[in-house]
C-alpha cells in the first residue's frame, strides 16, 4: 500500500527583494507522521510554515497541503489543518474555558460539540480546578498544552507548531511531547518546528534547515549515521559548520 | 514634528479673520452704498462672494453654508443719508460659528466707522451710519452651540478609528490575529467582527451626545433627526474605515494609538473648522481641511441641527464622506493584500 503524502513542497521558495528566506525547499510528509523541522533561530522555519499554512504567499514553486493547493485552496487548507505560533496566542483576558468556546466557533463546531470537546480537553488536561481561571493568570507550561489542544480542537488533518516548548521546563517538555504522540496515534499529522535536538531525536523524520536551505532530511537514526556522530546535536552542529 | 506643530498651531490658531465670504443685499445701489461695498471687499478681512436680490434669498444664501455675513443697505440709502443725516445697514451673520460670527461683525463696523468719519471731515452735522446687528441661527451667541458638533465629531472619530485600530493591532501584537487568520474564518469576516461592536458603541455614543445637547444645552434640531442619525451613522462608518487603515499601517497598540492622537485628532481640533475658522487661515492649510472627514461632518451636523438644511443642500458633503469611506476601505484591502504577499 503507498503511503499517502499529507504535504507536498516542491522548490518553495520565499523570497523578501533579494533576499531568499526559503530558497527552493522540497519535501513530503506522509500521513501520520511527525515531522521535525529543524534550523536555527533565523534560518527560515516561521516563513516556510506561513506558507504551508496559507498566511503567506510563496514566491516561486509549487506546495500541496493536505491535497489543496496553497495558492488557490488557502481555504480549503485552513479547514483543515491546525496551527500553533511561536507566540502564545490565546486570549489572556478570557477563562479556559471561554478560550475554548471561542476557538471552536471559530472553527464552526456546533455548540453540543463544543462542550463535549472542552469537557474532554479539561479533564484530560486537568485543568478541572482552574477551568474558569484567566488564561493570563496559568504558568507558561500549560499556556502551550493549552494552546496545542485548542490547535486540535476540530480534529485538523495536520497540526502545525511552531516551537512550542520555547522557555518551557524539561518536565513540561516532557509531557508536551506524550501529548504529541498521543495526537500522532489518532492519526494526525504532526509538523513541528523546535531548535532543541533532543526533541529532533523524538520525530519520525527530520529535516535541517540552514539560511533557507533544506540540507538533510531523513530518520533521525539514520542521519546520525550518515554524519557518524551519537546525537541530533552533533548532525546539527556539523550541518551548520559547513 | 515640532515644525509642523509650530506651523500649524501658528496658523491655526486664530481668531483673526481673513476672506471671510459675505454676501450684498443692496436695495438702493447709489454711489454712498457703492462706496461702502468698494471699501469692504478691498479690505483683506473679506471678499464679496455673491449680490443678493431680495430678502427671500437670505436664507437659502446661508444654507449653502459659503458666506458668513449678508450686509443689507436700506433702500434710499444716499438718500436717506443726506436728508436724514442718517442711514442704516443690517448685518446678518451666521452664528453657529459664535466667535466668527462677533468678529465679522466688529471688523465691519469698523470699516463703517472709518468711512463714516472720512465723510464727516469738514462736515457740520455729522452723518450717521447706524448698523443693526442680527445674529441668525444662535441669537444668544451660545457658545455650545459650537462645541457640541465638535465635541461629537470628535468623540465619534476617536471612538470609531482609535479604538477600532488599537483593537485590531492588539491582535497582532498578542499573535492572536495570526490564529484567527489561520482559521477558516475570512479576513473580512475577522475585521467585521472587530468593528460592528464600535459601530454599536459610536451610535450609542452619538445619541446620548444629541439627547443630552438637546435637554441639557437647549440645542435646537432644526432639521430632521432621521437625516442627522443617517449623516452620523454614515460618519462612523468613515472613522471605522479609517481605523482598518490606521490598524494596517500600524504594527503595535502604541504605533496606532500615536496615529490616532497625532494623525486624527489634532487635524480634527484645528482644521476642522470647529475653533478655528477655515476661511482664515493660508491657503495650503485650507486644502489640507479638505482631506479632513471631521470637517465635512462638521457642515453637515451644524447644517442639520442649526440651519435646519435638508438633503438638498449637503449632498455634496455627504458624497464626500461616502467617498472617502470607499476610497480608506480600498486602501486597507489592498495594503493587506500587499502584507500576504
Amino acid at each position: 500500500m503507498k503511503e499517502e503524502n499529507v504535504i507536498e513542497a516542491e522548490e518553495l521558495t520565499k523570497a523578501f527583494g533579494d533576499f531568499k528566506a526559503v530558497n527552493a525547499i522540497s519535501f513530503e510528509v506522509k500521513k501520520g507522521e511527525i515531522f521535525g523541522f529543524l534550523g536555527a533561530n533565523g534560518a527560515g522555519k516561521t516563513t516556510a510554515i506561513k506558507m504551508l499554512i496559507g498566511i503567506s504567499k510563496p514566491s516561486s514553486g509549487q506546495a500541496t497541503v493536505a491535497g489543496f493547493d496553497v495558492y488557490t485552496q488557502r481555504e480549503s487548507i485552513k479547514k483543515n489543518i491546525g496551527y500553533m505560533s511561536q507566540k502564545f496566542a490565546l486570549y489572556d483576558d478570557l477563562t479556559v474555558k471561554e478560550n475554548i468556546t471561542f476557538f471552536g466557533g471559530i472553527y464552526g463546531l456546533s455548540r453540543a460539540k463544543i462542550k463535549e470537546k472542552r469537557e474532554q480537553l479539561i479533564s484530560e488536561l486537568g485543568l478541572e480546578d482552574i477551568s474558569n481561571k484567566l488564561v493570563g493568570s496559568l504558568p507558561l507550561g500549560w499556556k502551550q498544552k493549552l494552546s496545542f489542544s485548542v490547535s486540535l480542537l476540530h480534529d485538523p488533518k495536520i497540526v502545525f507548531l511552531d516551537e512550542p516548548t520555547g522557555g518551557v521546563d524539561p518536565i513540561t517538555r516532557r509531557q508536551f511531547w506524550e501529548m504529541i504522540y498521543k495526537a500522532a496515534d489518532r492519526g494526525t499529522t504532526i509538523f513541528v518546528t523546535t531548535h532543541y535536538m533532543d526533541e529532533a531525536e523524538y520525530c519520525d523524520r527530520v529535516s535541517i534547515m540552514v539560511e533557507g536551505k533544506i540540507e538533510a532530511l531523513d530518520t533521525p537514526k539514520k542521519l546520525k549515521e550518515q554524519f557518524k556522530v551519537d546525537s541530533m546535536n552533533d548532525v546539527f552542529l556539523k550541518l551548520a559548520r559547513e | 514634528m515640532p515644525i509642523a506643530q509650530i506651523m500649524l498651531f501658528g496658523f491655526a490658531i486664530t481668531n483673526e479673520i481673513n476672506n471671510v465670504d459675505i454676501a450684498i443685499l443692496d436695495h438702493s445701489k447709489d454711489t454712498t452704498t457703492e462706496e461702502i461695498i468698494n471699501k469692504i471687499s478691498a479690505s483683506k478681512y473679506f471678499t464679496i462672494n455673491q449680490m443678493i436680490a431680495s430678502e427671500a434669498d437670505i436664507e437659502p444664501a446661508f444654507k449653502k453654508g459659503k458666506i458668513k455675513a449678508v450686509l443689507n443697505f436700506e433702500k434710499d440709502f444716499s438718500r436717506n443719508l443726506i436728508r436724514d443725516r442718517k442711514a442704516t445697514i443690517q448685518i446678518i451673520t451666521d452664528a453657529t460659528a459664535p466667535n466668527t460670527a462677533n468678529s465679522v461683525t466688529n471688523y465691519i463696523n469698523a470699516i463703517l466707522q472709518n468711512y463714516q468719519q472720512s465723510k464727516n471731515e469738514g462736515v457740520q452735522i455729522d452723518y450717521q451710519i447706524i448698523s443693526q446687528i442680527r445674529m441668525i441661527y444662535n441669537p444668544e451667541l451660545k457658545s455650545v452651540f459650537m462645541f457640541v458638533p465638535g465635541v461629537m465629531t470628535i468623540i465619534l472619530m476617536l471612538v470609531s478609528a482609535m479604538m477600532t485600530s488599537i483593537s485590531i493591532t492588539r491582535e497582532k501584537e498578542l499573535g492572536t490575529m495570526e490564529i484567527l487568520l489561520v482559521s477558516p474564518l475570512k479576513p473580512s469576516q475577522v475585521i467585521i467582527g472587530k468593528v460592528v461592536p464600535y459601530i454599536f458603541l459610536s451610535i450609542i455614543n452619538a445619541a446620548v451626545i444629541v439627547l443630552l445637547s438637546i435637554f441639557i444645552f437647549k440645542m435646537p434640531v432644526q432639521g430632521s433627526l432621521f437625516l442627522l442619525g443617517a449623516e452620523s451613522v454614515l460618519f462612523i462608518i468613515t472613522s471605522l474605515a479609517l481605523g482598518i487603515l490606521i490598524s494596517t499601517i500600524a504594527e503595535t497598540q502604541q504605533a496606532a494609538m500615536m496615529i490616532s492622537l497625532m494623525g486624527l485628532m489634532l487635524p480634527v481640533i484645528l482644521l476642522s473648522g470647529f475653533i478655528f475658522p477655515i476661511s482664515s487661515m493660508p491657503v495650503p492649510l485650507q486644502l489640507i481641511s479638505h482631506i479632513i472627514p471631521a470637517k465635512w461632518f462638521i457642515i453637515i451636523i451644524k447644517g442639520i441641527m442649526l440651519k435646519g438644511v435638508g438633503m438638498a443642500y449637503i449632498w455634496k458633503e455627504t458624497l464626500i464622506l461616502i467617498g472617502m469611506t470607499i476610497f480608506f476601505i480600498g486602501l486597507s484591502v489592498k495594503k493587506y493584500k500587499i502584507r500576504l504577499e
